[in-house]
């Protein structure tokens, strides 16, 4: 079986931006061809794309698929789900399931769920230390003889400096990432959003700027330490940008991220206690929104991953002060992160530098568009407006501040080793 | 006008004359009080739920005698008799009660937005009776009531208020019905106990205790309240005294005719020396009782008064 994408305008950064259509046979794409070429093989599938953009499969490093353990918040085959219809064809999910991904077992269990599934795929990431109690290193070797591509604690910080030193040293010589969750919890103090002026008009307790860069330099000083690489994940204030920008300069082993809520929203805009706007780190200032679009634009944040974390109504819909951290990303991500482009911040080569060429770095992942490549595609229709509904969602949860909100561009199709796992129909496109 | 609110939440969503009606109103109340009968027959046949999830004295006790004097009925719910310790969402608990059809509920409860979380969700009238640390309505509009018997009036007067800002919901919600009436609200306390951004609610920060009392019209002093904080807030009250205390030698800074306030409950001796909570310029007893005749008024205004029953 032979799929032919048709009248595409390929953009695979940083050199290719071309119109060709691509050919894709026995799950890799086959042949790159000009658009004149006349097809030879009689049953060829056709996928008009005229007008749509095609690049790599995107790539979300940051994703919480809440299996094994919480499959009511959401699962893996549910997370897949939504992963393809938001345009990525793979995601890394983060150890904090129960049990924790701290041992082979749960890795081989998360790879094999995700292989049933068949849609995007799932690369897992491990825990540094056991059960995420920052006691102990887990058994990193063995996660990456299982399948881990890189290793976090994520939802809580490494607090034990000497302890964080020694899994850098660790991680560096079994040569994978170390992803930072970059918190001082004695800082943060229990707080539910951002410190400042929004915090002190709703009476809820704040969380400082400090609380994130204090981590940041501190896990800087350790990369720099230990020679090893440092991710950091979801950035969100102006002092850590800042601070990773200089350790960039000095040529630290510095790669960041952060979320489009990041960019899109501030302070201001969590009101009436509204448990939507509630994630951690917390939504900042304006400035603090400023300087993550400059930390983007000037390449000191490496790239976009939406910290998908879903949650069911029992933990939303309570208190403010209760209500657990985290919104669902997938299926807002690319569309969040087009306005950049549309508003002229990205080309969208550069975010697409972000979304599938950067993460696919990290992870040591081939995602090229060329010929003998495994066919992971995503198809963009970058104009096509729409309100996010989250009804629609694939995802089981539904925790989005951004509902009803008006955007502009989404994903078309994603497809996945050369299997079509998601194809939109409202816009009208059968293969 | 009419008073059309179905729900006290915070001064915040109160305008002016909404507030100003709602000190008129008490202050015709008051009276009620003082009668050898102390009822009136204004809302007999209406239920009224007293949940409280915090440790309440004085506000329970305010809110139960003013729904009496009206002849509700009130009902009782304190956080260890509640469902909530088996589990059950404020939610849930919330649409039970609503499920035995009262006309108000008045919640007190530690989680800032609590009363407006069941606000949507229930038809009846909910009254926020302090929502962890962002709102405590009937005490600032209390205080509002009190300083305007005795002056005649809020705007134009310097009203100072000490304490531990950071934590109180009675300052926040006082500085907000001070200044939305006119009136110039600075306030001092430790650095610890000044949150961010707090000048946007209308006050100044002062440097010292001195700089923000002196010329006041108004001094409020707030509890420290140790059940709040850990020990790195302020090292000692004998510290915090010297400092913050409010002692007879700086109320000489103050207006000769200084009105000298405290939502209680006092610590004696740590944020004011007896003296002055004893003296003729404390009004501190008559916050307590213009605190029945406010919540009268409340009552009256969302469940029995120009707001009536057809909103139901």
């Amino acid at each position: 079986m032979l799929i032919r994408i048709k009248g595409a305008r390929i953009i695979d950064p940083p050199h290719m931006d071309a119109k060709k259509d691509i050919i894709i046979k026995d799950h890799l794409i086959h042949a790159l061809v000009d658009p004149e070429y006349k097809d030879t093989e009689p049953d060829i599938q056709i996928i008009d794309a005229a007008g749509k953009i095609l690049v790599p499969g995107l790539i979300d490093i940051h994703v919480h698929l809440r299996e094994p353990g919480q499959e009511y918040k959401e699962t893996i085959e549910t997370g897949l789900a939504a992963a393809a219809r938001g345009g990525f064809s793979a995601v890394c999910c983060m150890p904090n399931t129960n049990p924790v991904n701290d041992n082979s077992q749960v890795t081989q269990f998360i790879i094999q769920r995700g292989r049933e599934v068949g849609l995007s795929r799932v690369y897992p990431v491990g825990a540094i230390t056991q059960g995420l109690k920052g006691e102990t290193l887990a058994e990193i070797h063995d996660m990456k003889q299982a399948g881990i591509v890189a290793v976090t604690d994520d939802g809580k910080p490494v607090e034990n400096s000497n302890l964080m030193r020694r899994a850098l040293e660790y991680c560096r010589g079994l040569n994978i990432p170390v992803f930072v969750h970059a918190e001082d919890t004695c800082l943060a103090d229990g707080g539910s959003m951002n410190e400042g002026p929004s915090s002190t008009f709703w009476g809820i307790k704040g969380i400082p700027n400090a609380a994130e860069s204090v981590m940041v330099v501190r896990d800087i000083a350790l990369a720099e330490l230990t020679d090893a690489p440092v991710h950091f994940c979801h950035i969100s204030t102006r002092e850590s940008i800042e601070a990773i920008r200089q350790a960039k300069k000095r040529g630290a082993k510095i790669t960041c991220e952060t979320a489009p809520h990041y960019f899109t929203l501030t302070d201001e805009d969590v009101k009436d206690y509204d448990t939507h706007f509630k994630m951690n780190p917390p939504l900042r200032s304006e400035d603090d929104r400023q300087a993550v679009i400059e930390g983007l634009c000037d390449g000191t944040i490496d790239l976009i991953a939406s910290d998908h974390a879903p949650h069911s109504v029992v933990e939303k819909d309570v208190e403010f002060d209760r209500a657990a951290f985290g919104i669902v990303g997938l299926e807002t991500s690319l569309s969040l992160s087009l306005k950049l482009v549309h508003d002229g911040n990205l080309t969208l080569a550069e975010l697409i530098h972000k979304m599938a060429k950067q993460p696919a770095n990290l992870l040591g992942i081939h995602n090229d568009i060329k010929e003998g490549n495994r066919a992971d595609l995503t198809l963009i229709d970058p104009d096509h407006e729409y309100v996010i509904d989250p009804s629609a969602f694939a995802s089981k949860s539904r925790n989005t501040p951004f509902a009803g909100m008006k955007v502009k561009g989404n994903a078309f199709l994603t497809m996945v080793g050369g299997k079509i796992v998601y194809q939109s129909d409202e816009q009208g496109l059968r293969g | 006008m009419r008073f059309e609110k179905k729900d006290i939440l915070d001064i915040e969503s109160l305008e002016p004359w909404e507030i100003s009606m709602i000190l008129d109103t008490a202050q015709g109340m008051k009276e009620i009080s003082e009668r050898p009968v102390k009822k009136v027959p204004t809302l007999r046949g209406k239920t009224i739920v007293l949940f409280f999830q915090e440790p309440s004295t004085r506000t329970k006790l305010s809110f139960d005698a003013a729904a009496k004097r009206l002849s509700a009925d009130t009902h009782s719910i304190s956080a260890g008799t509640s469902s909530i310790v088996k589990g059950e969402t404020l939610i849930d608990t919330a649409k039970n009660l609503e499920a035995m059809k009262p006309d108000v509920i008045v919640l007190r409860h530690p989680s800032s937005g609590a009363p407006h979380l069941i606000a949507k969700r229930v038809k009846a009238s909910v009254i926020n009776a302090g929502d962890g640390i962002h709102a405590h309505p009937s005490q600032a509009l209390l205080d509002m009531m009190s300083v305007r018997e005795k002056k005649g009036k809020i705007a134009g007067l310097k009203i100072s208020i000490i304490g531990d800002i950071s934590h109180s919901r009675v300052a926040r919600s006082d500085i907000t019905g001070f200044s939305k009436m006119g009136a110039t609200v600075s306030i001092c306390a430790p650095g610890t106990m000044i949150p961010k951004g707090i000048e946007k609610l209308g006050c100044t920060v002062s440097p010292n205790m001195e700089a923000c009392i002196e010329g006041s019209d108004v001094v409020m002093m707030l509890r420290i309240q140790k059940e709040r904080q850990g020990s790195i807030l302020f090292p000692t009250e004998r510290e915090y005294s010297t400092l913050f205390g409010l002692n007879r030698d700086r109320l000489k800074l103050a207006q000769k005719d200084v009105l000298v306030m405290h939502p209680g409950p006092m610590n004696r001796g740590v944020e004011i020396s007896s003296d002055v909570a004893d003296s003729d310029c404390s009004i501190i007893l008559e916050q307590v009782t213009n605190g029945v005749a406010l919540r009268m008024a409340l009552f009256y205004l969302v469940a029995g008064g120009s707001r009536h029953v057809d909103s139901h």
